[in-house]
């Protein structure tokens, strides 16, 4: 079972169908088992019965999800398959002591695949929608995959299938939620 | 939250506005009316008609006209969020965006210059899904622009009702065009909403049709009792 963790502004806002929704879509459409919850709401039964976790992304200006840190501490014991995006790389970044700094990019930009790894593998770079302020610094444990000419654009932790995507996959990339399910799959 | 809905009177920013309404709070409408039948943001063919929609829901309307030049109507879209911003306080805006990128991202740009939230509840959605909910929800959409074959001149004026959407799924199917008619291929206006007080009546209307290409004038119309 796939958690799908909602980092808006709160339970079931608006924001919901833009950044949740069509995460949801997709998994509804490859047959994907899963749950969604807040993530005010995550609690320990969750996060137990989950074989992976997918934390989606927020509006611009849907900053609160960054105020409360301690809501994603959990993330540093979860050794399952983690995808992370915009958002909610911000999130796992921060888990794992990474500052957020300034780097504004709205729109279709160019990706460039900068470390082999089977999420992108066969890639050399893509187009991808992006709608962030802020980038973040890459965590001593992770290594950084992809970058746009401005930001570090793709995450994963060393040893784990935890990764952080700064664009946002579910608008024209879905394939790499595809190969992230394929990950989590194989990881059972 | 206040929000202001960037309107076009067609079934996208209409439905989106509803949605809006069921979580926060919808202060105004805003429209940008483009004299360029090109433009890709804004241009729309009964336009000025949001006005009287606005009437319908109760709800102030902020309308801004652009020459409709690439770039220039930008400003001019900030112009009309600023003013909305201005009158009726609103904090964020919400948009009909359904799969169009260049259009969201757009908007988003302006509205972070603003220090104004986006909202796009429409976007990305499963097509199927959203138009049988339009239908559901009871709205009522007319067809008033047709841009693809197959669609001849009896589409115009025709309302998406079940039959309809049956047709409109052949079509889609067999055309490989988009449900939603997002790809261009279809415009529509709305005439009643679960949130308008009274629907339109069109009372007089003109068709301009040639090659899979035509538009409904709407003439005249008016407000009339559900």
């Amino acid at each position: 079972m796939i958690l799908v963790v909602d980092l808006c502004y709160r339970d079931g806002s608006l924001s919901r169908d833009e950044f949740v929704g069509p995460v949801e879509r997709f998994l509804r459409k490859t047959g994907a088992p899963f749950c969604t919850r807040h993530y005010t709401a995550v609690g320990a039964p969750e996060v137990e019965a989950a074989d992976a976790v997918i934390l989606c992304g927020t509006a611009l200006l849907d900053t609160g999800f960054a105020e409360h840190p301690e809501r994603f501490r959990w993330l540093l014991a979860f050794e399952r398959p983690v995808l992370g995006i915009s958002s909610g790389m911000r999130a796992l970044a921060a888990a794992f002591g990474a500052a957020a700094e300034p780097c504004c990019e709205i729109g279709m930009t160019d990706v460039e695949v900068l470390a082999p790894d089977p999420l992108f593998a066969g890639e050399e770079g893509f187009l991808a929608y992006e709608l962030h302020e802020y980038a973040v610094q890459v965590p001593d444990t992770f290594i950084p995959l992809a970058a746009s000419d401005r930001c570090v654009q793709a995450i994963r932790y060393r040893s784990l299938p935890l990764y952080g995507l700064l664009f946002h996959p579910e608008a024209r990339n879905e394939w790499i939620i595809e190969r992230f399910l394929g990950l989590a799959k194989a990881a059972q | 939250m206040k929000l202001g809905v960037l309107f076009s009177g067609g079934k996208d920013s209409t439905f989106a506005c509803w949605k809006a309404m069921q979580q926060e709070e919808v202060v105004c409408l805003i429209t940008v009316i483009s004299r360029n039948p090109e433009s890709y943001m804004f241009h729309t063919p009964n336009i000025r008609l949001a006005a009287l929609q606005a009437e319908a829901a109760g709800l102030p309307l902020v309308e801004v006209e652009t020459a409709g030049e690439k770039e220039e109507e930008l400003l001019d879209l900030k112009r009309a969020l600023l003013s909305a911003k201005e009158r009726f306080g609103i904090e964020g805006v919400v948009t009909g965006a359904v799969l169009s990128v260049y259009q969201a991202a757009r908007v988003q740009r302006v509205c972070l210059e603003l220090g104004l939230w986006c909202f796009n509840p429409l976007w990305s959605p499963d097509q199927e899904a959203y138009m049988e909910e339009l239908i559901d929800a009871g709205f009522k959409i007319v067809i008033v622009g047709v841009f693809s074959s197959p669609f001849d001149a009896s589409w115009l004026g025709r309302e998406i009702d079940r039959r309809t959407l049956d047709e409109l799924r052949e079509i889609a199917r067999k055309y490989r065009i988009t449900l939603t008619g997002e790809g261009g291929e279809f415009e529509t206006f709305v005439v009643d909403a679960p949130f308008f007080s009274r629907r339109v009546a069109i009372e007089e209307a003109s068709r301009d049709y040639r090659n899979y290409n035509g538009v409904l004038r709407i003439e005249r119309a008016g407000l009339v009792a559900k």
